[in-house]
């Protein structure tokens, strides 16, 4: 089956923000001053289990951001006909969580949905009873008698086949400083790996949905979500936050009260009130025109951008006035004083002397802020100023899932994979800022 | 009553390591005696001064030894037995100690009046009304009328705050006190009047003072008295350990002699100043034999082998030294009397030919001015100037050293920085070999920066940490040697290194991997790369070391002569300007109050600030004293 | 003093311009009156003269920032900013558009709100202070580790699952309180309990790890070691010297949200659906309903600008060296 790579403008933006990274490590590769810190935050013990779970989220979200539609056959005059559906890499791995669809809603490892129905019974007698699920566990003969010896075996295949993966990987940490933690994380890392391979193409290991969906599958596309609010945000609060910031501090007078005045008008909207308004207009415009946009997916690709944009736009504030702080002590030291005694241009000041010396406060404050902005996400898209009602992503699932507690027996898998997933990605976020800070931060705030 | 230290040794975990900052440290200080602890920086003095209080920061511990405080009627007791929960008996009660910064020691929130209560409360269970009269009795017995009773630390000057520092110590009556540096951080004036309180209290009191100190000439002040004695710590050790008097007259250790030999005198005008290369090795434990062995100029294969033990030279004078040692003959004859340096250089005409030296000046200052305006009010008006600098004359000629002396906030660091238009002058002319600098723009300005340069104090705040060395360097000439291309600013980036002593691979490493004297070396040859004139040097050894500040001051001397260069040298230290200045200047209040040949200024002063700026001078500074 | 409270009151003008010029360009740029009328009258009934109509209606019939219909001074009065917007400088809220009075609503919603977020608020504080401090008496041990890990965890879990989790456990499973909903009177402390345990639970992790650092920054400082060289016991350096410090940069993030709880929480008021200011605001927004959004965001900025104010004033209780000039 052929098909065209689609290009969303997230997709673009993930690009230009990878290239960013590549060029910047490129550039400082042989520089100790950038190296060191780095290979302090490797080396601590949080630091590189962190890295390597934040590792896995990320790897996730790459492959979700490659984007394809699928080609149908050709119409009647012989012209390319698309499909209207966006896929992407991630979809194309987990084909099989993607379309072993269920009626309704059944739990992790069911083999038979959630609600009873009436059958018709091989001797053509109505029973209500729980049908059989028709993907999960479907290549069992006898539920009962099979269930338990079939899902040891394969778990425990996948879980040795982890194993052997991570002796694999042993010179990886074998010379490591902080090795256990990392061994330990890489060794539960490729077990689940490996007994999710092993597992979710028979089974829905961690439920369905209301519409019969896969819940791993849903989690699993809500980790993009979740990292590009996370990530995309940051481009554009850094150009505003160094910027003003540093012109602020640097320059003083005038420029100082302009930008002083404009971050205090910006903090004094309350925040929520500030995104929520700005969220909704840009709603109302997307449906205005919804001309603009080719496929669902672009459309919620837009709702994205713009909720990243809000986010930026009305979080660049803090960054900006500790790089204000910063930047009014960096000018009065004396190396700074000492270039301008060489006549050396504004310009080449900012960028050579005050720039370096506060990246280690940018990169503090954007791992810092990472963790808050992908909680914020599921706040704002469960009160409905988020990202797309279409989209899936961790607030969205949460707020599917939540008038469902009421049920009775609970309907909690969903909950619980929303929180799993989100747990440690962001708990993985907060310890490696934590490294980050403590490696980066001359002060060296202790543990 | 005296506190005995036996065999103390502390370790200090950091990164991994264990580190050794005092080992085998013994000390006595009696009733009434001052014993002066006196080193480098990182000798490990402090730490040994924490470890007796038990305020090490965290990580760190007492591995070994006793402190034993003994008093009459209660026995000997070892502090370092004691429970956590006794020690607030000990400490402000019999043990006090005062620190350096005087900025940072007081509770920035609290009256003078409740933080001497709070000892009051604690130790002699003092509260109300007693309380407050007795700290009133306490602020005079300092020297602070009962008026800052009710003042907070931000509303005392430096010294004042040192007063109620002291003050708050003594309210618990201790028997010994721990003075950390009591005036490092402090004007001359203030110093010795600081000094001066710290003699009156422990004879008034009795007490036993353990002085921690850097500066000999201190030291020497303070140990005057026939019990007092001076312990010489090098490297975590006490290496020389003597009575005053006899400290003075012989040091024995050859690192104590080094220490007095690198120190700027007037009579050493011309002279090279004695140095000693080298740094101060990681207390990891790794090192056998002394541990002085590596910088010592009286090094024999014993001192690699064998740790030296005390031996005893005289009545009370021990030295830990294998040339000490009686039983053992030393390989050089001469009892490390090569030290003394002066004979290895051809001698020298005692003065620069600064001064005589007719046509235009290099630098000359008019009537210059520098107000900052006082802003108040709804619409923040300008209500009133601070005159920092307020009508300067002075002139320098080519190859002249001008010294700029003055306490802090005189305003000599405000007259630099006007000098080089960092800041811009409210009033008055800036000269730079005849051609006015006020009102040059772009250009025409850039191209009279090549011809002065400056040199800063803090050699860690002066350089960038995140540029390399070679690119320090290079910075100055990019932008004001265009003529030269990337190849010609790489050689003559190695011509600098060279010139300031420093290897040619310093250009590709990192201001972090260079200790303070490098560093200060590395501004050096950042400031000569553009070729100037005239350096303007802004306490350039002050944050130093004295046995790294005579390398600096050598290699100043050094460029003075191969390059002619003039300096405008500001300071607070009147040693080094009578060892390397041609001219004074005495500034005070952002005015010149005198200014004149060296040894006119320095040995005839004309005014009285002058004249109690020199009696300040701890130690046999000069001459006359 | 008087003199800084002048200026402040004159510094907030072009501020509370700024807020009122950017929500409205916000709304009105990208969302026209008519865009605004269409939404409201519903798909059904947009014709040309409805939309009029709704427009006379409301207020929405005159030009954005520039009237070259008006005479004189008129061409920049007479217009929709200066209408909606400059209004709001004599607290005069006006309709909203659905057509009640916006101030009776704030009046009424603000007690509600104030319920919940005061108690948070000041409970919260001394909790979370309370905590940090046990955490630095004990730090280096075993205890502080713990706590440490505990609020990191705490503070990676959403608050929405303390929501959830809280509706579920108190409300479901072991009926302590109703799951949602307000009844004023005397019965009001049972719908207000769970929201306000469930803030602060919610809020321990990120504030006791703040204040936590905050603490052990000051212990690192040179007064203290001078405190501890007096032979004070450690108890006394805690309270005494290190909270006193402290007290200054807690607070810098304190006292400025005090007027703010006014406006409530928009998160917990809409879960647990108290009809406070926050679900109004919501729902204005879920509505629409510019005129309330307006008033609320120009309130939100008058009040933090009064805790600004708050904030200088209280630095002069524990600071010494802060004067108001």
């Amino acid at each position: 089956m052929s098909m065209k790579p689609v290009l969303l403008w997230s997709d673009m933006l993930i690009l230009v923000l990878l290239a960013l990274v590549v060029a910047g490590v490129w550039l400082l590769r042989h520089n100790e001053t950038f190296r060191a810190p780095l290979r302090q935050v490797l080396a601590r013990p949080l630091g590189a289990a962190t890295a390597l779970v934040l590792g896995v989220y990320v790897a996730i979200g790459l492959l979700d951001s490659v984007h394809y539609v699928e080609r149908l056959p050709d119409g009647p005059q012989g012209e390319a006909q698309y499909s209207g559906e966006v896929l992407s890499a991630l979809d194309a791995l987990l084909t099989p969580l993607r379309e072993r669809v269920e009626k309704t809603y059944s739990a992790p490892f069911a083999t038979h949905l959630y609600a009873k129905e009436t059958l018709t019974g091989p001797d053509g007698r109505q029973v209500r009873d729980y049908p059989r699920l028709v993907h999960g566990g479907a290549h069992l003969a006898d539920t009962d008698q099979e269930f338990w010896g079939d899902v040891l075996l394969r778990g425990g295949l996948g879980a040795l086949g982890g194993v052997i993966a991570w002796l694999l990987c042993f010179p990886l940490w074998k010379n490591r400083p902080a090795g256990r933690p990392f061994a330990l994380t890489l060794l539960v890392t490729l077990v689940v790996l490996g007994l999710l391979v092993a597992l979710a193409p028979h089974y829905h290991v961690l439920g369905t949905d209301k519409v019969g969906q896969d819940v791993l599958y849903l989690s699993l596309k809500s980790v993009r979500t979740g990292l590009l609010i996370g990530t995309l945000t940051t481009l554009v609060v850094l150009p505003l936050a160094i910027g003003l910031g540093i012109a602020a501090g640097y320059f003083g007078g005038r420029v100082d009260d302009l930008i002083q005045y404009l971050y205090t008008t910006l903090n004094s909207i309350p925040g929520v009130l500030l995104i929520a308004a700005a969220v909704l207009v840009v709603q109302v415009q997307i449906e205005t025109h919804p001309d603009l946009f080719a496929t669902a997916a672009a459309r919620t690709d837009v709702r994205l951008l713009a909720l990243c944009a809000i986010l930026g736009l009305t979080g660049w504030t803090g960054l900006a006035r500790l790089l204000r702080a910063e930047a009014l002590k960096l000018r009065e030291l004396e190396f700074v004083q000492a270039a301008r005694a060489f006549g050396v241009t504004r310009a080449r000041i900012l960028a050579r002397h005050l720039l370096p010396n506060v990246m280690h406060l940018v990169l503090i404050s954007l791992v810092i802020d990472f963790s808050g902005l992908v909680l914020a996400e599921a706040v704002l898209s469960y009160v409905g100023v988020g990202v797309d009602p279409a989209m899936i992503s961790f607030g969205n699932m949460i707020n599917g899932a939540r008038l469902e507690l009421a049920r009775e027996p609970v309907v909690w898998w969903q909950l619980a994979a929303a929180f799993l997933f989100m747990f440690v990605l962001v708990l993985a976020a907060n310890l490696f800022a934590d490294t980050v800070r403590d490696a980066l931060d001359p002060r060296g705030s202790r543990p | 009553m005296s506190l005995t230290v036996k065999d103390l040794r502390v370790e200090i975990r950091a990164g991994g390591r264990t580190l050794t900052p005092v080992e085998g440290v013994d000390l006595v200080v009696g009733r009434d005696q001052c014993l002066a602890l006196l080193g480098e920086s990182g000798c490990g003095k402090s730490m040994t001064a924490l470890a007796l209080m038990r305020l090490l920061p965290e990580g760190g511990r007492v591995a070994a030894g006793r402190v034993e405080l003994s008093r009459e009627g209660a026995g000997v007791e070892d502090l370092l037995a004691q429970p956590e929960s006794a020690m607030g008996q000990v400490r402000g009660g019999q043990l006090a100690m005062i620190f350096q910064e005087p900025q940072t020691s007081l509770n920035p929130v609290m009256t003078v009046a409740e933080q001497i209560g709070e000892t009051l409360a604690a130790h002699r269970a003092l509260t109300g009304v007693a309380a407050r009269s007795e700290a009133g009795r306490l602020l005079e017995a300092v020297g602070l009328g009962t008026d800052k009773l009710d003042a907070y630390p931000f509303q005392l000057s430096g010294g004042q705050r040192q007063r109620a520092l002291i003050a708050m110590m003594l309210a618990g009556e201790p028997e010994v006190l721990i003075a950390d540096e009591p005036t490092t951080a402090l004007d001359v004036t203030i110093q010795a009047q600081i000094l001066k309180l710290l003699q009156d209290l422990r004879r008034e009191r009795g007490m036993g003072l353990l002085l921690i100190t850097h500066d000999l000439d201190v030291a020497r002040d303070m140990t005057r008295g026939p019990d007092d004695r001076v312990a010489v710590m090098y490297a975590g050790q006490i290496v020389e350990s003597a009575p005053g008097q006899a400290l003075q007259a012989e040091p024995r250790h050859p690192y104590t002699q080094k220490l007095f030999a690198v120190l700027p005198r007037l009579e050493r005008r011309g002279q090279r100043l004695d140095s000693l290369p080298g740094r101060v090795p990681v207390l990891d434990g790794s090192s056998a034999g002394c541990r002085f062995a590596e910088r010592c100029p009286q090094v024999f294969e014993r001192c690699r082998q064998e740790v030296p033990g005390f031996h005893g030279v005289a009545e009370g004078h021990w030295v830990r030294c294998h040339l000490a040692d009686p039983e053992a003959a030393s390989p050089a004859d001469s009892q490390g009397r090569g030290v003394e340096s002066a004979g290895e250089n051809p001698p020298r005409p005692p003065f620069g030919k600064g001064g005589s030296e007719a046509g235009t000046p290099i630098l000359a200052i008019d009537d210059l001015s520098v107000h900052f305006p006082i802003r108040k009010g709804l619409l923040k008006r300008t209500v009133g100037q601070v005159k920092a600098v307020d009508g300067v004359s002075l002139a320098l000629a080519a190859g002249e050293t001008l010294a700029l002396v003055g306490e802090s906030g005189c305003g000599k660091t405000t007259l630099a920085r006007a000098v080089l238009r960092l800041i811009e002058p409210t009033g008055g002319e800036v000269r730079l070999a005849g051609e006015p600098l006020g009102g040059l723009r772009g250009e025409a300005l850039r191209r009279k920066r090549a011809q002065m340069q400056i040199v800063f104090q803090d050699p860690f705040s002066s350089l960038n940490p995140r540029m390399g060395v070679g690119d320090i360097l290079a910075e100055g000439m990019a932008a004001l040697l265009p003529d030269l291309d990337r190849a010609g600013r790489a050689r003559r980036t190695a011509e600098l290194l060279d010139q300031v002593g420093l290897p040619a691979d310093a250009a590709g490493r990192y201001p972090h991997e260079f200790s303070g004297g490098q560093r200060q070396r590395i501004a050096i040859a950042r400031a000569l790369a553009v070729r100037p004139k005239l350096l303007i040097l802004d306490e350039p050894t002050s944050a130093l070391d004295v046995s790294v500040q005579a390398q600096i001051l050598n290699l100043l001397s050094d460029l003075r002569r191969e390059h002619g260069l003039a300096y405008l040298f500001i300071t607070h230290n009147l040693a080094v300007v009578s060892y390397l200045a041609d001219r004074v200047a005495v500034m005070r209040g952002g005015k010149i109050v005198e200014s004149g040949p060296v040894e006119q200024v320095l040995t005839r002063p004309r005014t009285d600030y002058t004249k109690l700026l020199l009696d300040s001078v701890p130690g046999q500074v000069l001459p006359d004293k | 003093m008087l003199n800084y409270l002048l200026r402040r009151v004159l510094y907030a003008i072009p501020i509370l311009l700024g807020v009122n010029l950017l929500t409205f360009a916000l709304f009105f740029m990208v969302n026209t009156p008519d865009d605004m009328a269409r939404i409201h009258l519903g798909a059904k009934h947009v014709t040309p003269e409805a939309i009029t109509r709704w427009k006379t209606e409301h207020g929405y019939d005159k030009p954005l920032f520039l009237n070259d219909q008006a005479p004189g001074p008129g061409a920049v009065t007479d217009t929709l900013f200066v209408e909606k917007s400059l209004k709001l400088f004599a607290l005069d809220f006006g309709p909203a558009d659905d057509g009640r009075d916006i101030a009776r609503e704030i009046k009424t919603r603000m007690w509600p709100s104030l319920a919940i977020a005061l108690p948070t608020f000041l409970v919260g504080l001394l909790a979370y202070l309370s905590f940090a401090l046990l955490l630095v008496f004990f730090r280096g041990t075993a205890l502080d580790t713990a706590g440490v890990v505990l609020c990191v965890a705490l503070m990676s879990v959403s608050g929405l699952f303390y929501v959830i989790g809280g509706q579920y456990l108190m409300g479901k499973l072991w009926h302590w309180f109703p799951i949602s909903g307000y009844q004023p009177g005397l019965e009001a402390w049972k719908f207000l309990l769970m929201p306000v345990l469930v803030s602060l639970v919610a809020g321990i992790g990120d504030s006791a790890r703040f204040y936590r650092a905050l603490f052990v920054e000051e212990i690192g400082k040179d007064y203290v070691r001078t405190a501890r060289a007096k032979g004070l016991s450690e108890l006394r350096v805690l309270f005494r010297h290190v909270l006193g410090n402290a007290m200054i940069p807690i607070l810098t993030g304190v006292v400025v949200v005090i007027p703010r709880l006014f406006l409530g929480s928009l998160i917990i008021e809409s879960f647990f659906g108290i009809p406070g200011l926050g679900s109004y605001t919501i729902d204005a927004i879920q509505a629409q309903d510019f005129a309330i959004v307006r008033s609320m965001v120009f309130l939100g900025s008058v009040l933090y600008i009064v805790g600004l104010v708050l904030t200088d004033l209280s630095y002069t209780l524990v600071d010494p060296r802060v004067r108001l000039e």
